[in-house]
């Protein structure tokens, strides 16, 4: 496999880079022009995503070296086939999630709708460069670009919202500081910041001091960054009280990246075999991630609002992939990829879903949703198979990453971790179930739900005209910009579970194979 | 709202400071390839002229030499700049900011000089602006 | 044990500063604190980095001269006169992202005071929560 020259990677990151720059100046002169301007970006950057994709998949990983200096003095940017997917993924999500921002960020934040945008193109040109870049220190810039913009766009509802980014921004700042001082120790002792540079190099200092506790302060700040348990605890307050696009795009990418930074360095930069036998970080990410799956979903099925719900069953899907990265085989690592990319697409899906309906009603709480179906069929409905993929019922995507997963388990004979799989599966369907049997199979005693508190996210007297709206069955569905993209990611999140193995075989394996086969 | 101050003392000596430093801010930047300073330092030490300014003067005064549209402008104009440069190396051939390829006399020089500068300018806008939002919020 | 303090003496320094900032991070219920802790917590980590460059007896990474102010190749190409720059240029990055960090933060507790009255964490959380909104965030 061959590596070529191609200007691709650049191009993604500057996109949005300079349209996020542009806003502003635009935005001042003629305030509706700011949408237009962010979609044009966008697209742009899911265009140049798929023909890099393309590229990759006939020629080999794509490589560009910045300022045209060659690594390892220079900053190199590389696309290689796992790169690929992310960015088809991020680029198609963030794509979507503008689409539907129209609508709720005229509402939720109206007259804001400049620096919004402006920030939002900014988190995208961060993801992007995150997944595109192959020198350490550059992705400490993108992953600090990537949380300042999310931080802000937590906060700009108002509200709740300011004090959970508040905490976001702490412990943000903590994870993005170890991982900075990982890569100062790692400098130190090799000279270089290159990441096919450092994999040339750290093997023979496998013993030495410093790349230990450099390793063991990345992977702290990649596993708060990320949210594993315990370091999850500036989750759940972020997404449920941020604006409803806001929590889609982060909950989709963000924690994804991370993770995705995460096996980058612990598979490609570290062999595999540092991770098992000289350092064995792998076993307690294992047992992180059984433990995040399992309190996660138990945490989930306690709550009464609908975002908060959703948040720590992000918690425990992320246990998923960390179970998966911990195993440290082929199937396991294979699971791992394929369960973030899913959860990417479903948990995209859930938190539109979610948006439409306090769109519509104003409602947050799950037993306020009562016959919710007929209100809103098609956001019923989009909601309904996306949990459904979520629990992991074939033929959608989630059953097969979770085969893997449990495959990879049973490879290595630890049933404790299929038990905790099963587990949690359960636990997902009945938090699941619950929500869906409010929305289309009521209990008959309509009493007792009418005496729960209306609470609303945000500010509490905006909404109380529009709380009222449960008790009126007529149909009123959501726009179509907003219903739109749901429909599309239910879609794909079919499609993934039909063409499951076309994505392993053409672009999981070879990047996995170029970690496992050294 | 910051008022203006009443003594003279303290007017005059802010109105006396102020080109001087933004005499210093520009050397640091124009001269960050050859000692300590560059693009940021040189956008800070610009920056901290006009919030002196803010101080000594008022919010007000400050705002009608150097409006918040045009702070806008500024924080905007820096990153672009930087990008189009990038932008040029590209289209002339060579990879995202190659300055080899410029056709100027020293060429690498007056590539870094042009990025130092759109940084500069960047910055000090992000600090006014930042000054600005922090001073006047309720 | 002297020999090791003073040959650490840049680790050490870090290590400390990094706990007070942590301690501070953990143990003060102000938000201003909880702020200030963050900010000593990143700078300790830029101070460690930048204290890796050090060398001893070496000038500035600027190309020399010799006596003729000619540009003699064996002069100014002798690596060992030279500081490294890599981690001061690095760290110049990594300053600027803490002082962007330290002003979206400030933004945000000016937006708590303003909206809430009180920068104390347990009067903040109360606050939220009495005010029926279950979506707090929890202890």
């Amino acid at each position: 496999m061959n590596i070529h020259q191609s200007a691709v990677p650049i191009l993604i990151v500057a996109a949005p880079l300079v349209a996020s720059f542009i806003l502003p100046v635009l935005g001042w002169w003629k305030r509706a022009a700011a949408f237009p301007v962010a979609l044009v970006a966008l697209t742009f950057s899911f265009g140049v995503a798929i023909v890099a994709a393309r590229e990759v998949l006939t020629n080999g990983p794509l490589q560009y070296f910045l300022g045209g200096w060659a690594p390892p003095w220079g900053i190199e940017f590389r696309i290689d086939h796992l790169g690929a997917l992310m960015l088809l993924l991020l680029s198609f999500i963030t794509l979507l999630v503008a689409i539907y921002s129209k609508r709720s960020i005229s509402r939720e934040l109206p007259e804001r709708e400049v620096p919004f945008y402006s920030v939002y193109l900014l988190l995208v040109a961060g993801l992007m460069g995150m997944v595109a870049t192959a020198d350490m220190f550059n992705l400490y810039v993108f992953l600090e670009i990537t949380s300042l913009t999310s931080y802000a766009l937590v906060s700009i509802g108002g509200g709740a919202a300011v004090v959970s980014a508040f905490r976001y921004v702490i412990l943000g700042t903590v994870g993005a500081a170890f991982y900075l001082l990982s890569v100062g120790y790692l400098y130190s002792v090799t000279g270089s910041l290159n990441m096919a540079d450092l994999s040339r190099i750290l093997p023979a200092l496998y013993q030495s001091n410093a790349v230990l506790v450099a390793f063991a302060f990345f992977v702290i700040g990649m596993s708060i960054k990320m949210a594993l348990f315990p370091m999850h605890a500036w989750l759940p307050g972020a997404y449920s009280n941020a604006p409803s696009a806001v929590s889609a795009v982060i909950a989709a990418t963000t924690t994804k990246v991370a993770m995705y930074a995460l096996v980058r360095v612990l598979f490609f930069v570290f062999e595999p075999r540092f991770s098992v036998e000289v350092i064995p970080v792998t076993t307690l990410l294992s047992w992180m991630g059984a433990v995040a799956m399992v309190l996660g979903s138990v945490m989930a099925i306690v709550q009464s609002d609908l975002k908060r719900m959703l948040a720590y069953s992000s918690v425990a899907q992320i246990g998923y992939s960390v179970l998966g990265v911990g195993l440290a085989t082929t199937m396991g690592l294979t699971g791992a990829l394929l369960h973030l990319i899913n959860h990417a697409v479903i948990k995209c899906c859930l938190f539109l879903a979610a948006g439409a309906i306090f769109y519509k009603t104003g409602l947050r709480e799950i037993r306020q949703l009562r016959k919710l179906s007929i209100k809103m069929p098609w956001t019923s409905a989009a909601f309904s198979v996306a949990a459904f993929s979520m629990i992991g019922v074939p033929p959608l995507g989630g059953f097969f990453s979770k085969l893997y997963l449990m495959l990879g388990a049973i490879d290595e004979g630890q049933w404790v971790f299929v038990g905790a799989i099963l587990f949690s599966s359960t636990l997902a369907l009945s938090y699941f179930v619950n929500v869906i049997r409010y929305m289309y199979f009521p209990s008959p005693n309509p009493d007792a739900d009418a005496a729960v508190p209306v609470s609303v996210g945000g500010r509490p007297e905006e909404n109380t005209a529009s709380a009222l709206s449960m008790t009126d069955p007529s149909r009123d569905e959501a726009p179509a910009t907003m219903l739109g993209p749901m429909l599309i990611l239910v879609g794909v999140t079919i499609l993934l579970g039909w063409f499951n193995g076309d994505i392993v075989s053409r672009f999981l394996s070879p990047a996995i194979l170029t970690s496992f086969g050294r | 709202m910051i008022a203006e101050q009443q003594s003279i003392i303290v007017k005059t000596l802010c109105r006396l400071l102020v080109p001087f430093i933004q005499m210093f801010g520009l050397y640091v930047i124009m001269h960050g390839h050859s000692s300590p300073g560059g693009g940021f330092q040189g956008g800070v030490i610009l920056a901290s002229s006009f919030i002196l300014l803010a101080i000594g003067f008022g919010l007000e005064t400050v705002k009608q030499r150097f409006s918040i549209a045009a702070v806008t402008v500024f924080t905007s104009t820096g990153v672009l700049l930087y990008a189009v440069t990038g932008i040029v190396c590209l289209l002339l051939g060579a990879n995202y900011l190659d300055y080899g390829i410029l056709p100027v006399a020293n060429p690498r020089s007056i590539g870094m000089l042009v990025i130092e500068v759109s940084v500069g300018i960047t910055v000090m806008a992000a600090f006014v602006s930042i000054f600005h939002d922090l001073i006047t919020f309720e | 044990m002297t020999e090791f303090v003073i040959g650490h003496f840049n680790i050490i320094t870090y290590i400390v500063l990094m706990m007070i900032g942590f301690y501070a991070m953990t143990g003060k219920t102000n938000l201003v604190k909880k702020l200030v802790g963050m900010n000593i917590f990143q700078w300790s980590i830029i101070l460690f980095v930048v204290s890796l460059g050090a060398k001893r007896g070496a000038t500035i990474p600027i190309l020399l001269d010799d006596a003729n102010h000619d540009r003699n190749p064996e002069v100014v190409l002798d690596a060992m006169q030279y500081v490294n720059p890599l981690p001061h240029v690095l760290m110049l990055t990594a300053i600027v992202v803490g002082v962007a960090t330290t002003g979206v933060a400030l933004a945000l507790l000016l937006r708590i005071y303003s909206q809430y009255g009180t920068l104390e964490e347990d009067e903040l959380l109360e606050t939220i929560r009495s005010a029926g909104n279950p979506s707090a965030p929890s202890r």
